[in-house]
C-alpha cells in the first residue's frame, strides 16, 4: 500500500497533455486589447504532466475505488443497480451529445422528443398526470415540488406554514421545506417503523401545507395507511408528497396517485439505472397532480397538432425555472433507454425481483442478525447491530469497515436515525442469489470473528481508517505549492 | 414463461429457492403489505420491452432528428460553449469505478473520487484565486443562487444587488430560489459601453442593506467588467461580494480573488464537458476560507489513515442535510461529482498554457469575426467595452429572419438577444472558440453578408 501523488506533484512545467491548431488569424496584442486592470497577473497553478502520466494518474485513482462494476453495493435507500452499457452507447451519439441548449426548436425536435416521451412514462408510472423534467436531483425535485405547493396555495389566498415530516426520512425533505420557508415538524414513528396515524391526526391543522412520505419508508415497511392519510390531508387542502427514493420496490406495481398523493419526485439516478458518478450526476423530475399542474417550472415541452415538439416559456402562474435549461438531458435519455428497454410489460419485474432479493437476503441474515422491523421487507430491510455493540463491544461501522477486508462495500449505516447501531441494507434486483448468498456469508464470518479483527479494519484496503475528527478539526481543503 | 430481461439474472430455480427460504409460496405474497385496492390491477399504459438492437436503432432515429454540431456551424453561447476536450479526458470519465461509484461515504474504498475531488477544488481555488471550493453544485444557476444564500446567512441581511450583466436564466433560478425567503433583487443596469453601472451600484448599495452584489465576468453580453471596482464599494456597505465567472476566461481575466471578491461561482461546461443539450453541467463554487461553515454541498478534505499515510475524506458535514436536517446549510444531496471529475482532467490536460492558448485563440478568432462582421452596412458591435470571446452584434434590422435564413445555410450565427430581453429584437450574441478555423469564420462572414444583401 503506498499513497499516490496528487496530480499536482507530478509532471514538470512545461509539460501538458494537449495541445491546439497554430492560430490562423491575427493574434491579439493583449495589452491593447484587455487593460491591465482586467488582466490576470501570475498563471493559475494547475497541473502540467503529459498525457500518458494523466492518463496513469487517474486510471491509478480509478483502481483505488470501487463501482457497481466491481462489487455489489447494498447501500440502503440508494438502489445500486446495474448500470447498463447501451444507456452510455446512447447517451454518447452525437446527435445527442453534441447539441447546444438554446438551438432551435426545429433543430432539435429529436430532444425534445425524449424529454416528451419521458415525461409520458413518468406521468403514467406516477399515475399523476403532469412531469417536469428540469429538477437535477431528488433533493431539487423536493424543493421544487414544495415550491409549487406554496404556489398552489397563494393561489387560493392561504399561507399554510408547516412541513411535517416522518423521523424516519431523508435529510432533504426537512432541509428542502426549510429551504422554501416552511417550518417543520417531525412526526414520530411507531414500533413497526410506519407513521401513526393515532398521533397524526391531530397535527393536521389548517397550518399544514404538506406532509413528506417515503413509501416503502427508509426500514422497508409500506405505509398502509397511506391512502387515510391522504384524505386526512385533503380536508384541510394540505399536500401528500411522495418521496421517490424508495420507488424501485413499488414501480409498476403500485402508484403514488392512486395512493392519494398529489405529488412526488423520482430520482432517475436510483429507480432508472443512471450511474451514480461517485456522488452525482443525477435526475430528479417531478410529477404532480392537475390541481398543481399551472405551478410547475417552465420551459414546458409541447407536441403541436402535426407532430412537432417545442419549448413553451410562457406559464403565468408558473414558479419560474429552477435550473437553466431543460435538466439533465443525458441522464434523462439515458433513464428513457432504461425504461423502454423493460416497456411496459417488464417493468413490475424490476419491482418483484427487488423485493425477492431484499427478503431473501433478509432470511438468511435474520436469524444472526436483529431485524427490528420484522422477518418480510419490501425493497430493503434495516438491521439494529446493538445487541453486537453491547455483547462483542462492536458497532455497526466495525462491520462497515471489516466488510471492505473482504471487498465487499457496507450497507448505509447509522440511518434511518431512529434505529441504533443500523444497518440498511437494499442488494437490488439486478444481484444474483449466489452473490446475496457470498454477502450473508461475509456477514456471518464477521459476526464470528474476534472484535480485534473488526476494531483494526479495515486491513486490505488502500488506505486505513481515517481520521475524519482531525479533517474537521484542520481542514486541508486544497493543495497548496 | 417468465419475463427475461439481461438485467434481471433470476432463473426460475432461483427464484423458488429464495421463496422457500423466505417461506412464501410466490413474490405475490411479498407485496402483501400494499393494500389490494392501492395495487395495480391491469398492466401500465406503455409500450413493450426492446431488446438492445431494438434501442439502439429506435435512439438512434430519435438522435438523428437534432442537427448536432457536427452538423452545424456553432455560435452559440449563451453560458454553454463548444470546446475541444482530449480524448483522454472521455477514456478517463469511462472509468467505471468512477462512474458507477457511488458518493464516497466509505472512503476506504473510493480513495480514487476523493482524491480526484481534492485535486478539482484545488483548481477551482487555482482559477478563482479563492481559498475554498466546495465538491460540485447543480449548474451555474444553481452555483449562484447558494452565493446568495451563503450571503444572506453570512450578514443576515434579506436583500441581494445583480447587475444586469448576469446571465438571466441564472437571475430567474436565484428568484424561484428566494421566493419564499423574502429576499429583496434589485437590479443594476449596465452603462451604454456594456458594463455594470457602477454609479447605479454604489446607489443600489445605498439604499437598503444589502448581503451581497452579484457581478458577473464576462458578463451575459459579452463584456469584460473591470471587477475589482466593485469589491470596496460592496465591502463598505458590509456586503459580499460575488463574482459569477466563466472559467476558461480566468486564463486570461484577473481572477475574483486578486479582484476582493468573497465568493465565486458560476458554470464549469467549458472545462470539457459536452454541450449536450443542457446537462448535466457543473457548478462551482469558491470562497474565501472564513466563509467555509457556510458552503452548501459536499467538501473533501486530506487528513491522515490509522497506518500515517495521507488519505482524503468529505469532510466539515455537519454543514449538511443528512446530519442538519433542516438547519442545513443547503438542501443538496447529490451533486455533479462526476462533472467535476470531468473538468479535472480536462485541467489536467490543457494544464495553465493550454487553457491559456484555449482563451487566447478563442478570443483571436472572436475578434476576427466581429471585425469582419462589423464592417458589413447596417452592422455593429452593440458595445464597446472589452470583451473576450463572445459579444453582441447589432444587425441593424430584425434578427430572426436573418438567424432563420443563415439556419437554412447551415449557421447557427448566434443567440437573439430578445428570447429574453424583449425588444432587442435587432441584436444577437456570438460566441467563438478554439474550434472554429478560419475558414468557418469567412464564410459566417459572407453569408451573412449575402443574406443582409438579399433581404
Amino acid at each position: 500500500m503506498s499513497e499516490e501523488k496528487l496530480i499536482f506533484e507530478k509532471g514538470a512545467p512545461g509539460r501538458r497533455a494537449a495541445t491546439f491548431p497554430a492560430l490562423d488569424v491575427p493574434a491579439l496584442d493583449e495589452a491593447a486589447w484587455l487593460p491591465e486592470a482586467l488582466r490576470r497577473g501570475a498563471p493559475p497553478d494547475l497541473p502540467e504532466v503529459g498525457e500518458q502520466d494523466l492518463v496513469r494518474h487517474y486510471t491509478r485513482l480509478s483502481q483505488r475505488n470501487i463501482g457497481i462494476d466491481t462489487q455489489i453495493y447494498p447501500l440502503g435507500s440508494c438502489t445500486m443497480k446495474y448500470n447498463p452499457k447501451v444507456n452510455e452507447d446512447v447517451a454518447s451519439r452525437d446527435g445527442f451529445r453534441n447539441v447546444h441548449p438554446l438551438q432551435p426548436d426545429s433543430t432539435v425536435q429529436g430532444a425534445l422528443a425524449v424529454l416528451w416521451e419521458m415525461e409520458r412514462w413518468l406521468a403514467e408510472i406516477a399515475g399523476m398526470p403532469a412531469v417536469c423534467l428540469q429538477p437535477s436531483a431528488g433533493a431539487q425535485g423536493e424543493l421544487t415540488a414544495l415550491l409549487v405547493c406554496r404556489a398552489y396555495h397563494d393561489s387560493k389566498g392561504r399561507r399554510p406554514r408547516t412541513v411535517l415530516v416522518p423521523d424516519s426520512s431523508h435529510g432533504t425533505n426537512p432541509a428542502s421545506a426549510a429551504f422554501c420557508g416552511y417550518r417543520v415538524e417531525t412526526v414520530p414513528s411507531r414500533a413497526d417503523g410506519t407513521v401513526d396515524l393515532a398521533d397524526l391526526r391531530p397535527r393536521i391543522t389548517p397550518d399544514v401545507a404538506c406532509l413528506m412520505m417515503t413509501n416503502p419508508n427508509t426500514v422497508g415497511v409500506f405505509e398502509r395507511d397511506v391512502r387515510a392519510i391522504a384524505d386526512l390531508l385533503h380536508d384541510v387542502d394540505a399536500q401528500l408528497y411522495y418521496d421517490g427514493a424508495n420507488l424501485n420496490a413499488i414501480c409498476g406495481v403500485a402508484r403514488p396517485g392512486d395512493m392519494g398523493c398529489d405529488m412526488m419526485h423520482f430520482n432517475v439516478h436510483k429507480t432508472f439505472s443512471t450511474p451514480h458518478g461517485g456522488g452525482g450526476p443525477g435526475a430528479g423530475p417531478i410529477a404532480v397532480k392537475e390541481h398543481l399542474r399551472p405551478f410547475l417550472p417552465v420551459p414546458r415541452v409541447r407536441r403541436g397538432s402535426d407532430g412537432t415538439f417545442s419549448l413553451d416559456h410562457g406559464e403565468p402562474l408558473s414558479i419560474g425555472r429552477v435550473r437553466s435549461h431543460t435538466g439533465n438531458f443525458g441522464i434523462l435519455l439515458r433513464g428513457l433507454v432504461y425504461l423502454r428497454s423493460f416497456g411496459g410489460d417488464g417493468l413490475p419485474e424490476i419491482a418483484r425481483r427487488a423485493v425477492l432479493n431484499a427478503n431473501y437476503l433478509l432470511s438468511r441474515l435474520k436469524g444472526r442478525f436483529d431485524a427490528p422491523y420484522g422477518a418480510r421487507c419490501m425493497h430493503e430491510f434495516v438491521l439494529s447491530l446493538s445487541r453486537q455493540k453491547r455483547e462483542r463491544g462492536v458497532s455497526a461501522l466495525d462491520y462497515a469497515k471489516r466488510l471492505a477486508d473482504y471487498g465487499y462495500h457496507a450497507p448505509t449505516v447509522y440511518f434511518p436515525l431512529i434505529v441504533p447501531e443500523a444497518l440498511m441494507v437494499e442488494p437490488v434486483e439486478t444481484e444474483a442469489k449466489e452473490t446475496l448468498d457470498a454477502l450473508a456469508e461475509v456477514l456471518g464470518a464477521i459476526d464470528a470473528e474476534d472484535p480485534s479483527a473488526l476494531h483494526a479494519a479495515p486491513v486490505n484496503t488502500p488506505v486505513g481508517r481515517l481520521d475524519e475528527v482531525g479533517a474537521a478539526r484542520n481542514p486541508v481543503l486544497r493543495w497548496k505549492r | 414463461m417468465a419475463f427475461e430481461h439481461p438485467y434481471l439474472p433470476q432463473t426460475p430455480e432461483d427464484e423458488a429457492a429464495m421463496l422457500a427460504s423466505i417461506g412464501v409460496g410466490g413474490i405475490d405474497e411479498l407485496f402483501g403489505p400494499i393494500p389490494a385496492e392501492l395495487r395495480l390491477r391491469a398492466p401500465l399504459d406503455l409500450p413493450p420491452h426492446l431488446s438492445e438492437m431494438e434501442l439502439k436503432e429506435a435512439f438512434q432515429a430519435l438522435g438523428d432528428r437534432n442537427r448536432s454540431t457536427g452538423r452545424l456551424d456553432n455560435y452559440l453561447g449563451a453560458g454553454a460553449y463548444e470546446h475541444y476536450s482530449p480524448s483522454a479526458v472521455r477514456h478517463l470519465l469511462s472509468r467505471s469505478e468512477f462512474y458507477t461509484s457511488y458518493t464516497p461515504y466509505q472512503p476506504e474504498m473510493t480513495q480514487g473520487v476523493l482524491q480526484a475531488l481534492f485535486e478539482y477544488q484545488s483548481c477551482v481555488c487555482a482559477l478563482t484565486g479563492l481559498e475554498v471550493s466546495n465538491a460540485s453544485l447543480y449548474e451555474g444557476g444553481h452555483a449562484l443562487a447558494e452565493a446568495c444564500l451563503m450571503a444572506r446567512n453570512r450578514t443576515g441581511r434579506n436583500r441581494v444587488v445583480v447587475s444586469a450583466g448576469v446571465h438571466p436564466e441564472h437571475l430567474q433560478v436565484l428568484r424561484t430560489y428566494t421566493r419564499n425567503l423574502e429576499t429583496t433583487i434589485a437590479v443594476a443596469g449596465l452603462g451604454a459601453d456594456g458594463r455594470t453601472d457602477l454609479e447605479e451600484v454604489r446607489r443600489l448599495l445605498a439604499e437598503a442593506p444589502t448581503a451581497a452584489l452579484v457581478v458577473a465576468n464576462p458578463n451575459f453580453f459579452g463584456a469584460a467588467e473591470d471587477l475589482a471596482a466593485f469589491a470596496g464599494p460592496a465591502h463598505a456597505a458590509g456586503a459580499l461580494f460575488v463574482a459569477e465567472v466563466e472559467p476558461v476566461s480566468l486564463a486570461v481575466l484577473r481572477s475574483p480573488g486578486e479582484c476582493g471578491a468573497d465568493i465565486a461561482c458560476g458554470e464549469g461546461q467549458s472545462l470539457g464537458i459536452p454541450l449536450g443539450y443542457g446537462g448535466p453541467y457543473l457548478g462551482f463554487l469558491a470562497a474565501r476560507m472564513d466563509l467555509v461553515r457556510l458552503m452548501p454541498g459536499r467538501i473533501c478534505g486530506q487528513t491522515k489513515d490509522s497506518r500515517g499515510q495521507r488519505a482524503f475524506v468529505l469532510t466539515l458535514q455537519t454543514r449538511e442535510q443528512h446530519i442538519r436536517r433542516e438547519k442545513a446549510n443547503s438542501n443538496i444531496c447529490t451533486n455533479q461529482t462526476l462533472l467535476a471529475l470531468a473538468a479535472t482532467f480536462y485541467l489536467g490536460a490543457v494544464g495553465p498554457r493550454g487553457l491559456k492558448e484555449v482563451a487566447l485563440h478563442g478570443a483571436a478568432k472572436a475578434h476576427y469575426l466581429a471585425d469582419r462582421l462589423s464592417k458589413l452596412p447596417g452592422v455593429r458591435l452593440s458595445h464597446t467595452a472589452p470583451w473576450v470571446n463572445e459579444f453582441t452584434l447589432d444587425l441593424g434590422r430584425p434578427a430572426a429572419p436573418v438567424l432563420q435564413a443563415m439556419l437554412e445555410r447551415g449557421i447557427l450565427a448566434g443567440l437573439p438577444l430578445e428570447r429574453y430581453f424583449p425588444g432587442r429584437d435587432r441584436e444577437i450574441l456570438v460566441a467563438v472558440t478554439e474550434v472554429k478555423a478560419r475558414g468557418k469564420l469567412d464564410r459566417y462572414a459572407e453569408v451573412l453578408a449575402e443574406v443582409l444583401g438579399g433581404g
